[in-house]
Formats: structure tokens, C-alpha cells, sequence
């Protein structure tokens, strides 16, 4: 059901209602998405709230048409991205990352350290081995040694790193459609069981914690390198 | 649909146009002098009225203590920022400007904001189109460049405020060119806009499709242009004359300005000649000559010119475009006709730009476009809407000195975010909130945007109230907060304390009003009839000069009469119409003998209501004898 943006009647804005992104768009909760189809509803929508459209309506209705359309552009920005979709999702679902946990942030924010984030054990070995080389070459910096070989090393393996974030977006796509099969079938009528809503969703969150996970390594190996 | 004109205005660097869209055309309106472009040049007379424009030109050498060009520069900018700019531009601060106070500069004897300077330009281009329409203006469209920032975008609309101006919307400069481009052209497609001007550079990067304008990347250097490059010709010309010559004449502002002109003509010509010579008459007679040629030029201006590669590579890349997928590059900015820029645009993008479009007008036509749609307007432009972005990532300041970026750069606006804090200590009743824009990581790195104070928070133990604070980036760029504490669903109080704007406040303080000019309007009707009294009064004179009755004056009385049309004669000249009328009427009495004489008839009392003790009629102070008169016959 889309949330009515506009009067039926004599087609004015209305008030922003207090809907997610999704029932924003008229859309279910489904990850896999028709971006193409998701574009013209958000081009389609735009012709009609943009404050520059409404410009010359009362200012009640430019209020609203400024509210309304920051509403557009966040949840058309957040549901075209497949990662911002994700993670979106899992938001209204009340799932949290580790990044984003509540208790992370706010004692990173005392400490002022980053945050800390525990390693995904499928890289254990490779995370243990990369740190130490990035150690070697800090103390090899601090000295004013070259060591072409280990840097050749190290750019190598963030290469291969960077790869294996990519490959994670894929992997999160798969796992899209255990998520949206549920969705399908409490719209069908079906019910649903925590337990499996649980389980549908934590490949997810699974998958976006190791993907930050690579993509914070990847970052400092790059502050290394081009320290 | 409304009948009042909405204006679109092109605030430049160097030059400001404004425009409005005339049926399905935009179309430039020109000044009194029927030039389109006022440079941006504002210069105090004698009088200390401000002069616009073209009449303002010849004061940037004459009197350069009493000028000042390129005010973009300095606004939304504080103190610290403008060190910079102050080693190359004559700008003069405020002698008693206290830290943490908006920048003032001085003209004269007096001292204006930059936002007050840009009114008085903005003004001039509202009369311009006032005198067109023959009819009130007061809303504009004012283009801004697309990097431009908070700070930069809100003394604009300050300006605009204070000229007298409802200032509808902000435009982005790179995006009004593209719309005057997409008018003409109507086809759909990828358009980058290269837009150097004499300032700022901005790239945008726009897709084109059904008659919606959408940004997909912008980005650019709000410290770099054609006055980078007429700025390092001066210092080589410097340099040269106190090589050959043995001048130092760095500090003196009326040689500087004089090298600036000229420097600029000869890059000017360069676009079109091989070589140029140039020539500067210095103080104290001396000549300075020297030729340049195109490549000399080119290799000199080289460094700055690459500077604009960055920023180009940044936005393709943003746009995740390469650039091969751009359908076409527009060329916007006086800057974009020297040659060795259309090559580097050419090897940039691998295409020849488009170099249609006049580069001087492009962004006002634009302006006019997007006013069109504000005012609902005209067909051509029924289909027509901007989507534009914001140019710079929004962050908010937390704890170790990091910047927690909450609304990324590129983002379609109108954008918001929504950020929740709380309190460290039981009862505490503000929160301090720093904003920043920019890209780095560290709060120290970016532009501090306002320091807002979210006060009134209920008291409640620490860690309890939960207040939602949500930014918005409205169509113009702009920033707004508004702060809400959930549990008790009160609107938290934001002080915000602009980093380098005007408050309200002063803004309402400095508006040119309609009392302003109506005082002037007055003053130059009083002088145009007291000068038409005087011009009477001295042809009757000469008149009378020529007369028998001339002769049969004294010469004590026609030394009088010379001296007082002499000081009639020079008061006229000047514009103080209460000297003139007071001149005017000294002349008046010292030439009533003269009158009575020309008569030819007895002096009676109606001679112009004079009483025979009043006029003067003879020789010395001393009052005639009644029956002087009879002598006259």
C-alpha cells in the first residue's frame, strides 16, 4: 500500500506520514529490488513534491513538500543501494550490527578509540599473518628502511582482500531470497515464526560484518602503505 | 500565474548579469549603458555614494583606497580563511575587526561587510531589470557556485536580503548552465559542466532525461580562477619592473591596479593573437614593455590550470562514469575561452567541448530558466525540474576530534539525517553539538560549519533523555536543525552560532529599504531644480551684461555681480543643492539694481517684493534715499 503524498481530491501535498522507506515507495520488505522500476517511481514522485514544483502553494504545503522530499531522495538513496538496503532492513527489523552497536559507539565515543570489531574466523589466519607484516613495515618506516618485497606482499594481499569484499556482495544476494520467500509467504497469509525470521536474517548480518570488517582492514593497510 | 517578474541573477566574480525568461527564451537585460555584464566592482565618489559596475572601473586605479572587486571571495569566510586572499587582493580589513566578528573591509572612510558590498551590486542589477520591466522586482533566483558551502551560500542569500530581494532559490552556477544548455538543445544524455570562472571552479556532472535535471556528481576548488592567473601575472610583472627598472612597486595600489588591467587585456588577446605586447605607464613617467607570447602564457599558467584535473577525475569517479559515457561537456566562465584550457577540457574528456553557448551568460539564462519554474511559467519549461546535490559530506564533531560523517557528499537534496543524544550528567540541560562539512576525517580538517547549543532538555538523570536532533539540507544547500526530546516530547531550543555568517539580527540592520533611496531620490530632485535656478539666473546675467544698463553700473557692483556668479558658477558643479540655492539667490540679490535698471521703469514696490532697504542698490551698505529713484530716469 503507498502512503498518500497527495490529496485525491484536488492533488496538493500532504503532511510526511511516519512510514519506512519502503512503505515510503509502496514496496514490501523485500531485498531483491527492480532499481529501474524503483528510479521512475522516485522520478515520477519527485515531479509532483519537489519544493521548486510547489513553490507557489500556500507555505503549509511547502513545508511539507520539503519534508516530503527529503523523505524521497533518503529512501530512494538508502533502497537503491543493495548494502544501504540491507543494512536498512535489518534496522527496521531490529537487528544490529557491530559496528553500529549502541554500547560500541558510545565507548568508542569516550575512549575515542575505534571501534574494535571481532575478527571473522574464516579470516583468522590471514588477518594474524597481515598484521604482522603491517607491524614489520611500520617499524621498517619508522627507520627509514626500504623493504620492497614486503611492501610488494602486503599490496598483494589487500588486492586479494578487496576482491573478497567484492565477492561479498554477491554472497549477500544469495542469501536475499531465503529473507524475501518469508515476506512472500506472510503476504500470502501465512504466518511467520520468530525463529525464522531469525534465521532468514543472520547470513545477513553474517556477511555485512565480515564485509566491514574487510573494508576497515583494507582502509589500514592502505594508511600504511601510504604513510 | 503570477505577474509579478521573477529574476534570475548570475552574482559573478568578475561580472553579474541579470535575466528573466521572456515567452520561451531567456533573455539578459541589460544596464543603462546597454552593456548585459556589471562588473562586479563597487567604489565610493567623493560623496561617499557607492558606485556599481562599469562607472566604478576607473576608481580601482584612480582611487583604489575607495574600490573593491572580486568580493565573492571573501564571502561566508572569516578572518583566518582570508590571510590568503590578502596576499594577492588589495582588500583592506577593518582596523578594529575582534576575533570571531564577520570579516568588515574598508572603502573610504567607511567599513561593509561582503554581504553588504554584493547588495549594492545586486541592487544595481534589481534597477537594471526595474527599468526594463518598468515595474517593481523583488524576487530573484541567485546562482552560487556548486562548492560552495554553508557559510558561502547563507551570506548569498544575506546579500540578496539586504538589496531588497526575496531570494526564491540558490542555484548551483554549473547547474543553471546546463539548464539554459538542456532549453536549447532538448535531448536527453550525460553533461559535464566545466565552469571556470574568475574565482571559483566548479565540474558538475548531470544526466539529462524527460526534462529533469539530475546532478550525479559535483565538485570543484572555491579558491581558484581567472584571477589565480591574472594575479600571477602581476607578480611576474613586479618582478620584472624591479629587475629592469629598479621599482619595488608592490605597495602601491594605483601601479597594481594599472598592471591588472593591463595584464588582463594581454591575456585576453592571447586567446585570439600569438603574441601580445605589453605596455604599462608607470608613476613617474617610466614605461614598462614587454611581449608575450601565446606559449609563454601558456606554459605560465599551466600549474593553475591543472589544478581543475582533480576535481574533474574526483567527479567522474563519483559518478562512477568514464569519460567516454559523457555525452557532452558545456563550457561555462570567461576563463574557458583561453585555448590551452578547451585543450585540456578536450583531453579530459576526449571530445571537443561545446562552446555554443556564450560562456559570460550562460548562468544567468539559467537562472532565468529555473526562476521560470519557481513562478510556474512558461511551456518550455512545464517538464523542467532540478534535482540537485549537496557538494560537500555533512559531519558531526565526536569525541576524539573525529568527524562522523551523516550525510554523505553527492546526496540529492533536500537530504536529512537523524542523530540521537543524550546527557553525561544527571540534570545537564545542554548538549553542544559541533557541524562540519567536508571530506577528512578529523573535525580539525573540516569546515566548521556552526556550533549549535540544543538547550531546555528536561532535567533527568544521565543517559535518560533521548533527544532527536535531524539536520536538513534544503533545496538552496542550506542547513537546517530542529531538536526534539522523545521522552517528553519537548522541542529542545537550537542557538545556532553561525561560524562566519551575519544573525538575523544584523541582516535586518543592513537592509538598503526604500527610505534609503527615497532620501536619495529627494536630494537629486532638489539639485536638479536648484541647478535650473541657477541656469536662469546666469542667462538673465548675461543678458543683462549685455544690456545698456550694464554700463551705468559701478564697478564696485560688477565686481560684486563677477564674484558672486563666479561662486554661483562653481557650486553648480558640485552637488549640494542647498550651496546652490543660497549662491543663487546672493547672485539674485546683488544683481537687483541690474534688474531695476533693464525695467526702464521707476522702481516701484513690486520689483520682485523688494523693499527699497533690501536691495542693493548703490554704493556701499548704506540705505537709498527715497528719492533715489528719480535719479534713474
Amino acid at each position: 500500500m503507498r502512503t498518500l503524498h497527495f490529496c485525491e481530491a484536488c492533488g496538493k501535498v500532504q503532511p510526511p506520514a511516519p512510514v519506512d522507506y519502503f512503505t515510503f515507495f509502496g514496496l514490501p520488505r523485500k531485498l531483491k529490488m527492480d532499481v529501474a522500476a524503483l528510479d521512475r517511481d522516485f522520478y515520477q514522485l519527485s515531479r509532483k513534491l519537489h519544493p521548486d514544483i510547489n513553490a507557489r502553494a500556500g507555505s503549509h504545503e511547502q513545508e511539507w513538500s520539503l519534508q516530503q522530499t527529503s523523505r524521497l531522495n533518503d529512501a530512494h538513496r538508502t533502497l537503491k543501494d543493495p548494502i544501504k538496503r540491507t543494512q536498512y532492513l535489518l534496522k527496521l527489523e531490529g537487528v544490529e550490527l557491530e559496528e553500529q552497536s549502541k554500547s560500541a559507539t558510545e565507548q568508542a565515543r569516550e575512549t575515542g578509540q575505534l571501534k574494535k570489531q571481532i575478527v571473522p574466523p574464516d579470516l583468522l589466519e590471514e588477518v594474524f599473518e597481515l598484521n604482522m607484516q603491517l607491524e614489520e613495515l611500520r617499524g621498517n618506516k619508522k627507520m627509514g628502511e626500504d623493504d620492497p618485497a614486503l611492501i610488494e606482499e602486503i599490496g598483494r594481499q589487500k588486492l586479494e582482500l578487496e576482491e573478497k569484499h567484492d565477492e561479498l556482495l554477491r554472497e549477500l544476494e544469495a542469501h536475499w531470497e531465503q529473507w524475501d520467500a518469508l515476506v512472500d509467504r506472510e503476504q500470502g497469509g501465512q504466518s511467520v515464526v520468530e525463529d525464522e525470521r531469525k534465521k532468514a536474517l543472520s547470513p545477513l548480518v553474517d556477511v555485512l560484518n565480515r564485509r566491514n570488517y574487510i573494508r576497515n582492514l583494507v582502509r589500514d593497510v592502505a594508511e600504511v602503505l601510504e604513510s | 500565474m503570477s505577474s509579478e517578474h521573477i529574476v534570475g541573477i548570475d552574482l559573478g566574480t568578475t561580472n553579474s548579469l541579470v535575466a528573466f525568461m521572456q515567452g520561451d527564451t531567456p533573455v539578459v537585460m541589460p544596464g543603462e549603458d546597454g552593456s548585459n555584464l556589471v562588473p562586479s566592482v563597487v567604489a565610493l565618489d567623493a560623496r561617499n555614494q557607492p558606485v556599481i559596475g562599469n562607472a566604478a572601473r576607473g576608481a580601482l586605479i584612480a582611487t583604489p583606497d575607495r574600490a573593491v572587486y572580486s568580493i565573492k571571495r571573501l564571502m561566508g569566510r572569516g578572518v583566518d580563511d582570508v590571510q590568503e586572499e590578502l596576499k594577492f587582493f588589495p582588500f583592506r580589513l577593518a582596523p578594529d575587526l575582534q576575533p570571531g566578528e564577520v570579516l568588515r573591509i574598508q572603502l573610504g572612510e567607511k567599513t561593509f561587510t561582503p554581504p553588504e558590498i554584493s547588495a549594492l551590486i545586486l541592487r544595481q542589477l534589481k534597477r537594471n531589470a526595474e527599468r526594463f520591466f518598468g515595474g517593481p522586482v523583488t524576487k530573484a533566483v541567485i546562482t552560487v557556485p556548486a562548492y560552495f558551502n554553508d557559510a558561502q551560500r547563507q551570506a548569498t542569500k544575506d546579500a540578496g536580503r539586504i538589496a531588497g530581494l526575496e531570494v526564491l532559490r540558490l542555484v548551483n552556477e554549473p547547474t543553471a548552465a546546463s539548464l539554459a544548455y538542456g532549453l536549447d538543445k532538448k535531448q536527453n544524455g550525460v553533461v559535464a559542466v566545466y565552469d571556470l570562472g574568475g574565482g571559483t571552479f566548479d565540474i558538475s556532472i548531470l544526466k539529462l532525461h524527460d526534462g529533469i535535471f539530475e546532478v550525479v556528481a559535483t565538485n570543484g576548488d572555491t579558491h581558484l580562477g581567472g584571477d589565480d592567473i591574472d594575479n600571477l601575472l602581476i607578480t611576474i610583472a613586479l618582478d620584472d619592473i624591479r629587475g629592469d627598472l629598479g621599482l619595488d612597486l608592490r605597495k602601491n595600489a594605483e601601479a597594481v591596479q594599472a598592471i591588472r588591467k593591463a595584464v588582463i587585456e594581454a591575456k585576453i588577446s592571447l586567446s585570439s593573437q600569438i603574441a601580445v605586447k605589453l605596455e604599462i605607464e608607470l608613476p613617474g613617467g617610466q614605461r614598462y614593455q614587454r611581449e608575450i607570447t601565446r606559449e609563454q602564457f601558456e606554459q605560465l599558467v599551466q600549474p593553475i590550470i591543472e589544478r581543475t584535473v582533480g576535481p574533474c577525475k574526483q567527479a567522474l569517479k563519483d559518478a562512477a562514469l568514464k569519460p567516454e559515457q559523457i555525452d557532452e561537456v558545456v563550457l561555462v566562465g570567461g576563463s574557458t575561452r583561453i585555448p590551452k584550457v578547451r585543450a585540456l577540457v578536450k583531453e579530459l574528456f576526449h571530445r571537443e567541448p561545446h562552446t555554443d553557448l556564450n560562456p559570460d551568460e550562460v548562468v544567468a539564462l539559467g537562472a532565468a530558466v529555473q526562476a521560470n519554474i519557481l513562478g510556474g511559467g512558461s511551456e518550455a519549461t512545464q517538464n523542467m525540474l532540478l534535482l540537485d546535490v549537496t557538494p560537500l559530506s555533512l559531519g558531526i564533531e565526536v569525541a576524539g576530534g573525529v568527524t562522523d560523517k551523516i550525510i554523505l557528499r553527492n546526496s540529492t537534496i533536500p537530504a536529512s539525517a537523524t542523530q540521537f543524544y543524550t546527557t553525561q550528567i544527571d540534570g545537564q540541560a545542554n548538549v553542544a553539538i559541533h557541524v562540519l562539512q567536508g571530506e577528512r576525517e578529523l573535525a580539525k580538517d573540516c569546515r566548521s560549519l556552526a556550533r549549535f547549543d540544543l538547550k531546555g532538555i528536561p532535567a533527568m538523570a544521565a543517559g535518560i533523555p533521548r533527544v532527536e536532533v535531524k539536520f536538513l539540507i534544503d533545496a538552496n544547500g542550506i542547513l537546517h536543525v530542529s531538536a526534539r526530546e522523545q521522552r517528553s516530547g519537548k522541542e529542545a531550543e537550537i542557538q545556532v552560532q553561525p561560524s562566519y555568517g551575519l544573525t538575523d539580527e544584523q541582516v535586518e540592520s543592513m537592509i538598503l529599504d526604500s527610505l534609503d533611496s527615497a532620501e536619495e531620490d529627494f536630494r537629486q530632485r532638489q539639485l536638479i531644480e536648484a541647478r535650473n535656478e541657477a541656469g536662469t539666473i546666469l542667462a538673465a546675467l548675461e543678458k543683462g551684461k549685455q544690456s545698456a544698463a550694464w554700463s551705468r553700473l559701478t564697478s564696485d557692483e560688477k565686481k560684486k555681480i563677477a564674484r558672486m556668479e563666479k561662486a554661483l558658477n562653481q557650486v553648480k558643479a558640485e552637488d549640494d543643492y542647498q550651496a546652490i540655492r543660497k549662491a543663487v539667490e546672493a547672485l539674485n540679490q546683488g544683481t537687483t539694481r541690474l534688474a531695476e535698471l533693464m525695467m526702464d521703469t521707476a522702481v516701484s514696490s513690486v520689483l520682485k517684493g523688494k523693499t527699497m532697504d533690501e536691495a542693493d542698490l548703490g554704493e556701499g551698505p548704506a540705505a537709498p534715499h527715497p528719492v533715489a529713484k528719480a535719479e534713474f530716469e
